[in-house]
Order: structure tokens, then sequence, then C-alpha cells
């Protein structure tokens, strides 16, 4: 196998933390892409971060590979999209095969996204994303990595977690105010708690083989249906960086795990794909068995889930690493104002709500998917047969088509932090909903509207030629509410002399955000939106703010 | 009648001309076949009708219509 994982040393503690009882605000325990992720928002926020992890090596083959959207806007707020966008490659041709049928039952082009910062996905292996973090946590004096330290106990006193880690010198524990476990599927931590972790495994395997043609092939994705190469079953291949494809071939439940993997036995399947002329060679293999669960609850006392920890799903629609970016996302800044006193614990039971919410769609879409690419019954085999015979001359039937949904954001449109809407709105982005990207100029440059966003929560106010806000009123009325960092964004469509002021040439923002007309928008850290209004009323915008670091209406703040 | 409730009134012209396009429908057509056109047929006119709210209340219906006659098959 010519793909090795990178190394690290073991680090091996100083003798005092041995000895004593080391201190630390926050353990992240695992260095994944959650678990570097996590170190990465909280360490860029100034607090301090000792990430644990038993493992010296970068993720053993490409993984997660497929990052989309709202994830790649996550990670361009924590500095390392640009270098995975150049790294990655997108697809936009996609077709699908089903039976002996040699040409595709159907092709697609995926439309790119117009007038926004990140495409709708990219292809990378994982261990780019998780060198990448190393190199931007790296920078960073406030973290700290601990390879090949591993945690093996933990107790909650109340007050805090005693953790303790073996090293290769010995065991030590650290007292810690809070606890993150990204520690993957298996995760050791929610076993220490015993928590349950409900669902299902599927009677199914999944046999990935990441291969290096000879020859160039066409940057496609094919979807294969009950191919003559894999009766009854699906196979699905992409490209990587690299030149390396992966083939996902699905593979039933009575396999011998061992035989499976062997290179001698992952060959046949490929030439029965690409023809006995095939030349390759094979980058990585592996078999996985899938599950769709779910931890009973994502925060326990001051230990808190995040990523496939804390819920896991099928592979088809890529929600498992774009789903815990968007763990940390929600969990970042929530964490982040609890430990400096600006918000109390409770806040920590909307990350529980909402993200048990996000996991709760990832595993219907999952179970929608799997019910279409391997069908339960003789009744829906007839159902996924018919539409994909349909879809060869019908383009109605594509759309019943489920081979994976791309993961898209989960809104909360119920959540306790959210102000319903108070005036009457046409579209724009309801409370619960994520932000929308779209060009702006500032001083004259290109920029993006959700860079300008920020890390804390902000006030977006789009005031357009014919509705102007007043700049002095609202600074004034905004200094006296501000209890937590509060950035005010102007936007106008005008040329504004001010060097502040974002430039809505093309008036994407104001449509996107319903705002032609002037409006205010109250945005949460992770860009979603907790309340907007048409006009400016600071006594509704210091209600809606408390409401959304969780302090109800009757509370003083 | 609502545009987003079930028509359960009759509302066919000419039942046994709707009736007879349905039976033709399979002819020369094998079991299997069959139950392919059955399918195509009611992803086709699911297509058509577009709205969940219907055709949730037309599953319903059939299904419980179906359950109903267990006893009596």
């Amino acid at each position: 196998m010519p793909y090795m994982p990178r190394q690290f040393e073991a680090i091996i503690p100083p003798l005092e933390q041995l000895n004593g009882h080391e201190k630390a605000k926050i353990v992240v325990v695992g260095a994944g892409p959650i678990g570097l992720a996590l170190a990465l928002d909280l360490g860029l926020r100034g607090h301090q971060v000792v990430v644990i992890t038993r493992n010296t090596s970068l993720s053993e083959g490409s993984r997660a590979l497929c990052y989309a959207k709202r994830p790649l806007e996550v990670l361009d707020r924590l500095g390392i999209a640009e270098k995975m966008l150049d790294k990655g490659v997108s697809w936009n041709v996609g077709r699908v095969f089903f039976k002996q049928r040699k040409d595709p039952v159907y092709s697609f082009d995926l439309l790119p996204i117009r007038d926004q910062k990140m495409p709708a996905m990219i292809n990378i292996q994982q261990y780019y994303n998780e060198e990448y973090s190393i190199e931007a946590l790296a920078e960073l004096d406030n973290v700290e990595i601990r390879w090949g330290n591993e945690l093996v106990d933990l107790e909650q006193t109340g007050q805090q977690i005693l953790a303790k880690v073996v090293s290769q010198s010995g065991g030590y524990t650290i007292m810690a105010d809070w606890l993150v476990a990204c520690d993957g599927s298996s995760s050791p931590t929610r076993k220490m708690l015993k928590l349950n972790f409900e669902g299902e495994t599927f009677q199914d395997n999944f046999l990935i083989a990441d291969v290096k043609f000879e020859k160039e092939y066409p940057t496609e994705r094919h979807f294969w249906f009950d191919p003559p190469f894999n009766p009854s079953q699906s196979v699905l291949l992409h490209k990587q960086p690299d030149n390396v494809w992966r083939i996902d071939f699905q593979i039933g439940w009575e396999i011998d795990r061992a035989e499976v993997v062997k290179p001698e036995n992952v060959a046949p399947r490929i030439k029965a794909i690409f023809g006995d002329d095939i030349v390759f060679t094979f980058e990585w293999i592996s078999v996985y068995t899938f599950n769709c669960r779910q931890i009973e609850k994502m925060v326990d006392d001051r230990v808190i889930f995040a990523g496939d920890s804390a819920h896991l799903v099928s592979p088809f629609g890529a929600r498992g690493a774009n789903t815990g970016f968007q763990d940390i996302d929600n969990l970042g800044w929530k964490l982040s104002l609890i430990i400096q006193g600006k918000a109390k614990k409770d806040l920590l039971e909307s990350y529980n709500e909402e993200r048990l919410l996000a996991a709760e769609v990832n595993i219907l879409n999952s179970t929608r998917s799997t019910d279409f690419i391997t069908p339960k019954s003789k009744v829906s085999t007839k159902f996924r047969d018919a539409v994909l015979q349909l879809s060869t001359t019908h383009e109605f039937a594509r759309g019943f088509v489920n081979s994976g949904r791309l993961s898209t954001p989960v809104p909360y449109p119920d959540s306790s932090l959210n102000t319903p809407d108070y005036d009457q709105w046409k579209g724009g982005i309801s409370p619960g909903f994520n932000c929308l990207d779209a060009p702006v100029k500032l001083n004259h440059s290109d920029g993006w509207l959700l860079n300008q966003l920020g890390w804390d929560f902000c006030l977006l106010v789009i005031s357009p030629l014919y509705h102007e806000f007043n700049r002095q009123e609202i600074n004034n009325e905004i200094e006296k509410i501000r209890t937590v960092t509060l950035k005010i964004v102007w936007v106008c469509d005008k040329k504004n002399l001010d060097d502040e002021v974002l430039i809505d040439e093309r008036q994407l923002v104001a449509k996107r955000y319903d705002c032609q007309q002037g409006g205010i928008y109250l945005i949460r850290p992770d860009q979603y939106v907790a309340a907007r209004w048409k006009k400016f009323d600071p006594k509704k915008i210091h209600i809606a703010l408390n409401r959304s670091l969780g302090v109800r209406d009757n509370e003083p703040k | 009648m609502s545009l987003n409730n079930l028509q359960l009134d009759a509302n066919i012209s000419d039942y046994d001309a709707v009736y007879q396009l349905i039976i033709d429908m399979h002819k020369g057509l094998n079991d299997e076949e069959s139950q392919l056109a059955n399918a195509k047929l009611i992803l086709t006119l699911a297509n058509h009708i577009g709205s969940t709210q219907i055709l949730s209340q037309a599953t319903l219906l059939v299904r419980q219509n179906t359950i109903s006659w267990r006893d009596e098959e």
C-alpha cells in the first residue's frame, strides 16, 4: 500500500504533571477531524485547550472524503478551507447506471452554486483536513496536542472532571472544567459514562478500495444500482486528489472480513468494472459495517459529545464528518461564552436540543437512501426499479433516485434560542435557519458576507438606498445593551464613503435576506439567524439577544 | 373542493373507459412487468399531483381499506 499516514512522536508530559494534578480548562479527547476542529475553534477564541489522543498518526486512509458547503464555510472561519479547496477536487458530472445496461440510465450536471464563496462540495482525503488543522494549531500557543496519551477513566465531581490519562511514561490525572469527547464511533468516553447509543446495525458491509489508475479517467461520479459485477448491490466511484479513485462496493452481510480486504480478492472486483487490461495500484483498502445510532444526550454534566461519538449514519450523503463540523460550529461559541462567564451552563441544553435534532434528520435521510439503494421487500425493489427505468426517458422520475442526498444544514425552527418573527416577511432567512453567503465589496475589494459576520453575535443591518437606517442612533443604542460582543455589520447598495460599510452592488444580500425595503438580522456566532426585524427597536434586540444566550425573557440579565 | 384535500367525490365522466385504460396498460405484460408498470403509473401520477398532503391522504385511505379486508380474505 503506497499511502502511509504521517506519524507523530508520542508526547511524554513533564514530571510535575505526572506527579501532581494538572489543571485544564478544556480537554478534547480525540484528534480526528472533529476534535481538531474544536481545538481550532476554541483555540482561536483564546482558550487553553489540551487535546489528548491515544493515536500517534493521521487518519489511516481517505475515510471522510466529501466536504459539503456548510462544513466548508465552518472550516473557512477556522482558516483552513482555502487550502482544502486548492487541494480538493470537485465533480460536476454524475452518471447513474442500472443493471447490465452499458450506457448510463441518465447523467446530470451539478450546477455550480452561484455567488457564494464555497462550492456545493469537494472531495479530499480526511488526512489532508487533519494535516491542515494541525498546521493551523501549531501557530497557537494555547493549544497542545498530546499524541499517544489515552483517556482511561474519568470521574465527574459536579465542579470538575478528573480525567485519568495514560502516556508512555505512566499515568496522570487532569482536573478539567470541561471535557469534549470527539473520540469517534466506538467512543471510550461514552462507554465510561455508560451512555446509551441506540439505533440499529445494518446487516450490510462496505468495501472501500482507493486505487490509482495508470490511465487518466474523467472526473465524474458513477453510481451503479444492481450492476452485473455486484449483483443486487451498489457500487460508487468518485475521485480524490492525487489521482486516487475511491470505489465503494456494497458487499452484504455474510463476509469474511480478513479475506475480503486482501488485495488479491479486491483486484478481480476492480477488473470486473474496468476490464482485465486495467492497470492500477492500491492506495488503501478497508471494510466497514454501517450503523444508524444516536447517543441519549450530547451533554452529560461537564462532558460533551461531538461527531461520531454522538451519532452515526450510513455513508450515503456524506453525513458523518460533515455533521461533526456543524456540531463544533454550534458548540464552540456556547462553551466559550460559558467559560467566560457570559452565559450560564444551561446554554448547553440548546446544543443538546439542536444537534440531536440534526442527528435525527440525518438518520431519517440516511434510512431513506438505504431503502432506495437496498430495497427491503419485493415491492420496494419493484418501485426502485420502476423509478430507474422511468428515469432513462423521463426527467421527472429522476427526483426519486436516491443514491444519498448531500448533507445540508439542519434548521432549528423551534429552538428555544429563536425569537419568532414579529413583522411580515415574504422570504429571506427565518429564525433558526443558517445565513446564506453573498458577494460584497469592502473598501473597493471583493469579499463575502459570511466572512464579515465574524466569530461573535452580529447585527446585520441591511439598508438599501431608499431606506437608510440612522447609524449614529443604532450605534448608540446598541452600546447600551451590549452584554456580549455584538458586532454591527452594515450593508448598503450604493457607494459609501465610509470604509466600514459593505457594498451590496448586485443587491444579492438584500434579495437573499428579503431586505429590499431594509431590515435588521440578529445572527448567532454560528451564523444561524436568531431574530429579525424590519424596524430598529433596541428593546426587542435586547430581549432577543438574551434569549439566544439562553436567558428567558422574564429573567433579569 | 379544497386544493389540499383528496378528491373523494365521484370525479370521472367515463368510468368504464378509465378502467379499461388501466387494464389495457397490462396487455401482454408478464407478472413482473405488470408490477413494474403499476409502480410506474403510481409514480407518474404522484408527480402529476405533486402534493405530499394529498398523496398521504390517499396512501392512508388505501392502506386502511386493505387492512380492513384482511380477516375476510
